[in-house]
């Protein structure tokens, strides 16, 4: 499976990673790698098998429907890297 | 050429549970910012959300009331972008397997009904809420609102104008509410829907290009951008142009779209199945133990209306749109009074009312038993019909029996024989030219002497009572 190092950096700006243009060389080979690894499994006769959704053989864990204490305002945003004190603050966007 | 328009809407409801989908903060509207958070809402690293149980049973509710088939073994995805709304960088929501599928609505559309299909409803976490400061340059994040339980509802592509998606999105808005998944607040947000338009040549079976129109915070916005986009795309096709795939934002204030991405920069989600929760498995019994606790819906409503009451088609759809109003109405009816009385008062003066004060039609202050009585008042003639319009206004002022209001106000008529006979006596007295005239056949004299022992009466003589006196009275003269 040939991987081109234009999707390499389609991916990157995707998970907003910035890479320069030796980890774009090794990542399309690393990528190559995984990939084609993985197709091995498009060997198998798959025909009927009903796609796995989860790997663990369990199901329907919930929760009630009952309130909890939040945590503190403050120290919610003590893990902000920029406040007005009210909210989190980041760069103006409009999309 | 002509053109017709094919539309089609993706509707997000939030869900009237007490904590939010993943976690047990409160799901609450306003809140100081950022006071109903925790590590699990905001995506801290390491936490592991829980699915809110009550969160799958309103959406079976939901998909049950839009004749749904409920999707048995179904799971949650990780939809991926990044927007400073959405603190994880992803939502988790339903990709494959959304827990609703295939149903249908009824619409009335001029009298007639009319049946919209539905894609799918799944349920999804909200997204927080961005306050964008000009003068800081910057944009503040609450996360109050991240992590409240939603059901987005797809629709097919069946409606074929604003008017029809807009009886569409009222129709849901009152099953939503019937069903009592969703408050449907509009102001509040708690109902959001985004529209899907294209065009295409009449008598065409294959679709236009579509456009999406984001950021609607009404209905009337909803229908404003739709009839927009139609004549945005007419306007372009009948110049020859094309139609782009495009995503555009309506601009409230402004009545326009203005495009906000194109089908190149689209967003690329890449969904994968959820590694943190698991598989959701619905069983037979789980589904009829929903069914048994969803209400008589508003259509069940509107027929039994027309059957049980002899209501018209039109009060019928009017009264039960809102399940306060037909709740209201149901309790009026049941305590004995007539039903078209009650329809007409409900949908006459005390909706002129609710509507002048904005009132919702839960809180009308009054009980359905003030207007049985006041209905019963009129019907045994103790107070005529404008009396009773002045007991009304008097009831939303301050909510009492309107037998008292009546004796505060001093509005009940007068239907003592012996009392009207009295008044009629001296009016004729007063007016012998009167008695000649309708004797000579002049029916108008009979209408002014009517008018003047009102007069005198200063409105409180039963009328129906001084005619038949008053007859009587002149033919013995």
């Amino acid at each position: 499976m040939k991987i081109t190092k234009d999707e390499v950096l389609h991916v990157a700006k995707l998970a907003r990673l910035k890479l320069n243009e030796q980890e774009a060389e090794a990542l399309t080979k690393d990528m190559e790698n995984i990939i084609g690894f993985a197709n091995k499994l498009n060997e198998l006769e798959t025909e009927g098998v009903v796609p796995t959704a989860h790997a663990i053989p369990m199901s329907n864990a919930f929760r009630e429907d009952v309130v909890k204490p939040s945590y503190d305002h403050d120290e919610m945003l003590k893990n902000a890297p920029s406040s007005d004190g009210e909210g989190y603050t980041v760069p103006k966007v409009v999309e | 050429m002509k053109y017709e328009t094919v539309i089609g809407l993706e509707v997000h409801a939030e869900l009237k549970t007490d904590t939010k989908i993943y976690c047990g903060c409160k799901n609450e509207f306003g809140g100081d910012p950022n006071t109903h958070t925790c590590p699990i809402c905001t995506g801290m690293p390491g936490t592991l959300p829980v699915l809110n149980k009550k969160v799958v049973d309103f959406a079976i509710k939901a998909g049950l009331a839009m004749n749904c088939s409920i999707t048995q073994y179904s799971k949650q995805d990780r939809k991926n972008y990044f927007y400073p709304d959405l603190p994880k960088a992803y939502q988790i929501s339903q990709f494959d397997l959304p827990l609703c599928q295939n149903g249908y609505v009824d619409i009335m559309v001029n009298g007639e009904s009319k049946r919209i299909g539905i894609t799918r409803i799944h349920i999804e976490e909200d997204a927080g809420k961005m306050v964008h400061d000009d003068y800081a340059n910057v944009s503040v994040a609450d996360y109050n609102r991240c992590g409240v339980p939603l059901i987005e509802i797809v629709s097919e592509p069946d409606l074929r104008s604003p008017e029809e998606a807009h009886i569409f999105l009222e129709t849901l808005k009152s099953i939503l509410e019937y069903t009592e998944v969703s408050d449907c607040k509009m102001q509040e947000g708690s109902l959001r829907c985004d529209v899907n338009v294209s065009l295409r040549p009449e008598g065409q079976e294959a679709f236009g290009t579509r456009c999406e129109m984001k950021n609607i915070n009404s209905f009337r916005a909803a229908v404003r951008s739709m009839e927009f986009e139609q004549n945005r795309q007419r306007e372009v096709l009948e110049a020859g142009g094309v139609i782009e795939q495009q995503t555009r934002r309506w601009d409230d204030v402004k009545g326009e779209s203005v495009v906000m991405r194109t089908k190149e920069d689209a967003h690329d989600y890449r969904y994968f199945p959820e590694p943190d929760l698991l598989p959701i498995i619905i069983s037979d019994e789980w589904i009829e133990e929903i069914k048994k606790s969803i209400p008589e819906l508003p259509e069940q409503r509107r027929l039994r209306y027309i059957k049980e009451y002899g209501l018209p088609e039109y009060d019928a759809l009017i009264l039960t749109s809102s399940k306060k109003t037909a709740d209201f109405f149901d309790a009026t009816v049941d305590l004995g009074a007539t039903p078209k009385a009650a329809s007409n008062w409900i949908m006459g003066d005390i909706a002129k009312i609710t509507n002048d004060k904005e009132i919702e039609a839960g809180d009308i202050p009054f009980t359905p038993a003030h207007l049985c009585a006041l209905i019963s008042l009129i019907e045994k003639g103790t107070i005529s019909n404008s009396a009773a319009k002045k007991v009304l206004d008097a009831m939303f002022e301050n909510p009492e029996d309107p037998a008292k209001i009546v004796e505060k106000l001093g509005l009940a008529q007068v239907s003592d024989e012996g009392a009207l006979m009295q008044m009629i006596q001296d009016v004729l007295e007063q007016n012998p030219q009167s008695i000649v005239d309708y004797k000579a056949g002049k029916d108008r004299a009979l209408g002014f002497l009517v008018g003047q022992i009102m007069k005198n009466s200063r409105g409180k003589a039963n009328p129906q009572i001084i005619n038949k006196l008053l007859k009587e009275a002149l033919d013995q003269a």
